[in-house]
């Protein structure tokens, strides 16, 4: 079996050469390259979607129309940015950039287990973007938000369609990537590479991929019933013929609850790797964090979706379960934290660009975690739910937290992928405004939310006292696009101009950085890596 | 203790029980005060836990900021005693917590889940955009909810098309309208006075503008205000 898999990896040879051509990186297989092709339809995706952002924050920003007079087109950007954050931004970014990226360097591979089934991965997804981005073009956009709720997304004249589709082709772009990974794992280490030597990294993407395979199916299974509706007339959501809309309800968050934690756990990877990189420490508790933490993690994922429907008429029973599975899986989450304060411990921790997203993320996860504690009690919910509260949670928990893994770790990476130094000074400029504008941004939503306003409002005439948050919050977000132009300059500074920089520029201990030139080869290592007895990807201070 | 008996009681799904104990004091329970109240404890509570993370690493990071030139760390592997430790401790103290706050949640929730006995029913149905209230007698009307100061009010919830959710902030109670099914929640309306009522729910292109107003009034301009609005059966 492992020896069809050394054949699947050797064609990736023939993609050396020198200079551009698309050819080439159309029909790439080579990992690295299609880390790239992720990138760059990833960020691509979080600037339209943020460019959706601004569109509605400026729109909040005034009581009254202030951007445009029709809600309809301030749907389909929430729309658009609620979805292709989520689906075309942060999975992506994650799975598919820094999994494509690490996880055979990491290990000691020359590629995937199935490099052509990785390029079927990134095409799809890539797909998937162009149909979510004719959004914008068609007349009919979508306007029934990233949930896609029935009856309104069935009766809406709005095309549902192309929500189903968007869904379908990254859905399939993910299973295949997690079939890919998973056997890259299990069977491509390195000789000598024990699964107690692999990174922190590489188990959270082992996790994330088990709950995609495990879950983006029901997800699957969600959006079709809802296509079937409303073209093709079956009932599965339609009260009046005997179904039921809490059926969706229930099957989308039977996936889109753990796909938080898809997003979650190679984020809290990534911080792992650079806070000991950064650090030269060696991480706290390893291998508890590994089976608690990590794996505490993917053993309840699955039982804790009720908590997005308190109040939305399931049995009480279901309640009372999920108030608890949701405050206990606060314990794996919190373990995973303490992992990465007790790496801070006795470290010697150098503030270079990544090291201060990392330490971002330990404020800005902090206060989404201890928002969501609120959330997960039924009581205190219900006057929570869909409000503003929500948004500033999820931003904080998620949106903002996992972009700072993100952003720091293309910060971490880069050298490494262009072989140049990024600029400290723009790096740095970016992180500080990026910081400010959402802690401006969210805590403003935070507020506004237990005031009471609902959450995907074009206007708020009813609570006309809530303007000046409003505006805050959008002063914020101007903040965080000034920002985010700073990390845009910053990268493509370091791809053309940045300072020429040797294979391992933090002094890192973890394969990439001491066995692969800058930037890796084809095949990465120009050799077979062997893995010694007492190596460890965090052996500092030895 | 107490505290403790009710979680199980609430976490063993004896609900009975712990309905039992919500009744013996008679009184109608005061649900937005309550929320208040533990929203109160929550904050405190999570303020508590944030502060304390937060000193801590604060001071890791500024404590281990690199002094040398290529210094390395110079932390050590656990012994297995401690590993396990940092695991169970830990874990032990936000299970603690957990348990608290779930025992907490449950007192309140059965109380917002049981509607008092001898409260005035009116029913809401929501539609795209708007609600359309019916009292008792027939009286109706849309967008406005007229009630009686002091007396607990039940809204029976239900949908004409989409799904919705009916919110009144001030009282902190909020529902979701269903196409197909009844649900319900129930408000104490203790003083005379004027509150936003609101869609929480999206529910399409006006969402933001299904909006209304809950109109708490004096008992005897109520009952006036009702006589007036039911429609005479004809004799
Ligand atoms: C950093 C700058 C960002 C700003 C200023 C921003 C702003 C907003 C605003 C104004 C809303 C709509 C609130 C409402 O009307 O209900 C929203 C919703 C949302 N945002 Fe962001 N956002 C940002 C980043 C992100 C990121 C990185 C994600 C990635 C996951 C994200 C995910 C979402 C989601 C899932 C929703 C809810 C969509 C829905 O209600 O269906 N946002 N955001
Ligand atoms: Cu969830
Ligand atoms: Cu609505």
């Amino acid at each position: 079996m492992s020896s069809t898999m050394v054949t699947g990896s050797v064609d990736t040879h023939q993609a050396s050469g020198s200079g551009f051509s698309l050819k080439e990186w159309v029909f790439t297989t080579d990992h690295k390259r299609v880390a790239v092709l992720y990138m760059i339809g990833a960020f691509a995706a979080f600037l339209v979607a943020g460019i959706m952002a601004i569109l509605m924050r400026t729109e909040l920003a005034s009581l009254g129309p202030t951007v445009t007079d029709n809600p309809a087109a301030y749907n389909t950007w929430l729309y658009f940015h609620g979805a292709a954050m989520i689906l075309g931004y942060q999975i992506p970014a994650l799975t598919g950039f820094f999994a494509n990226y690490y996880v055979p360097l990491m290990i000691g591979a020359k590629d995937v287990a199935f490099p052509r089934v990785n390029a079927l991965s990134v095409w799809l997804f890539w797909m998937g973007l162009v149909v979510a981005l004719l959004t914008f073009v068609i007349p009919d956009p979508p306007d029934i938000m990233w949930t896609g709720y029935p009856p309104y997304s069935i009766l809406t004249g709005g095309n549902t369609a192309f929500y189903t589709f968007t869904v379908l082709l990254m859905g399939f772009s993910s299973i295949a990537a997690g079939v890919n990974f998973l056997t890259t794992i299990i069977y491509m280490r390195a000789p000598g590479m024990a699964w107690s030597k692999l990174n922190i990294f590489i188990w959270c993407t082992l996790a994330a991929f088990i709950i995609q395979i495990i879950f983006v199916p029901i997800l699957g299974v969600a959006v079709t019933m809802l296509s079937l509706d409303k073209y093709l007339g079956t009932h599965f959501f339609n009260a009046a013929a005997g179904g039921s809309a809490l059926i969706y309800e229930n099957l989308f968050w039977f996936y889109s609850h753990p796909a938080v934690y898809v997003i979650f756990l190679p984020a809290v990877g990534l911080i792992y790797e650079i806070v000991a990189t950064f650090a030269r420490n060696r991480i706290f508790n390893h291998m508890k964090m590994v089976y608690y933490g990590i794996f505490g993690v993917l053993a309840l994922t699955g039982l804790v979706w009720a908590h997005h429907l308190y109040i939305a008429g399931i049995p009480n029973w279901m309640v009372l379960i999920h108030v608890f599975t949701t405050l206990v899986i606060s314990i794996p989450v919190g373990l995973l934290m303490i992992g990465l304060l007790g790496t801070l411990y006795k470290g010697s921790i150098q503030y270079s660009t990544p090291m201060l997203y990392a330490a971002g993320f330990l404020f800005l996860f902090l206060i989404g975690g201890l928002t969501g504690i609120p959330n997960a009690m039924s009581a205190i919910y219900m006057h929570l739910t869909d409000t503003y509260w929500m948004p500033g949670h999820f931003h904080y928990v998620m949106a903002v937290s996992m972009t700072t893994a993100i952003l720091g770790g293309t910060y971490y990476v880069l050298p490494k992928m262009t072989g140049r130094m990024y600029s400290e000074t723009l790096g740095k400029l970016g992180f500080f405004l990026f910081f400010i504008g959402v802690n401006i941004t969210f805590m403003f939503t935070l507020l506004m939310g237990v005031k009471g306003l609902p959450r995907r409002y074009y206007d708020y005439q009813q609570f006309p006292e809530l303007e000046w948050m409003q505006q805050w919050a959008t002063i914020g977000s101007y903040i965080i696009l000034l920002g985010a132009l700073v990390v845009l300059v910053s990268w493509l500074h370091c791809a053309f101009f940045g300072m020429r920089v040797g294979p391992n520029p933090w002094g890192s201990r973890s394969l990439e950085w001491t066995h692969a030139p800058s930037p890796p080869p084809p095949g990465n290592f120009g050799g077979e890596v062997r893995v010694p007895e007492d190596w460890s990807p965090y052996g500092y201070g030895k | 203790m107490k505290t403790l008996k009710r979680l199980i009681a609430g976490g063993a799904l004896l609900l009975p029980a712990v309905r039992a104990e919500a009744e013996e004091g008679g009184a109608v329970p005061d649900i937005t005060e309550a929320w208040h109240h533990l929203w109160k404890e929550l904050l405190l509570d999570i303020t508590i836990i944030g502060v304390i993370f937060a000193a801590v690493t604060l001071y890791l990071l500024i404590r281990y900021r690199r002094r040398k030139e290529g210094e390395e760390g110079k932390g050590t592997a656990l012994t297995p005693l401690a590993s396990l430790g940092w695991v169970l401790i830990p874990a032990f103290i936000f299970l603690a917590d957990d348990v608290f706050l779930a025992a907490k949640n449950f007192e309140l929730w059965n109380k917002m889940r049981e509607v008092p006995e001898g409260s005035y029913e009116v029913r809401v149905e929501a539609y795209m955009w708007g609600w359309d209230i019916t009292y008792p007698g027939g009286a109706t009307a849309t967008n406005e909810l007229r009630v009686p100061e002091g007396t607990p009010v039940k809204v029976a919830l239900s949908s004409r098309d989409v799904l919705h959710s009916f919110f009144i902030p001030d009282f902190k109670v909020k529902w979701d309208t269903v196409p197909g099914m009844e649900t319900y929640i129930w408000f104490y309306p203790r003083t005379v006075g004027e509150h936003v009522m609101t869609c929480a729910e999206f529910c399409g292109t006006l969402h933001s503008s299904m909006h209304g107003k809950v109109i708490v009034m004096p008992e005897a301009e109520f009952k006036k205000w009702i006589e007036e609005n039911t429609p005479q059966k004809k004799a």
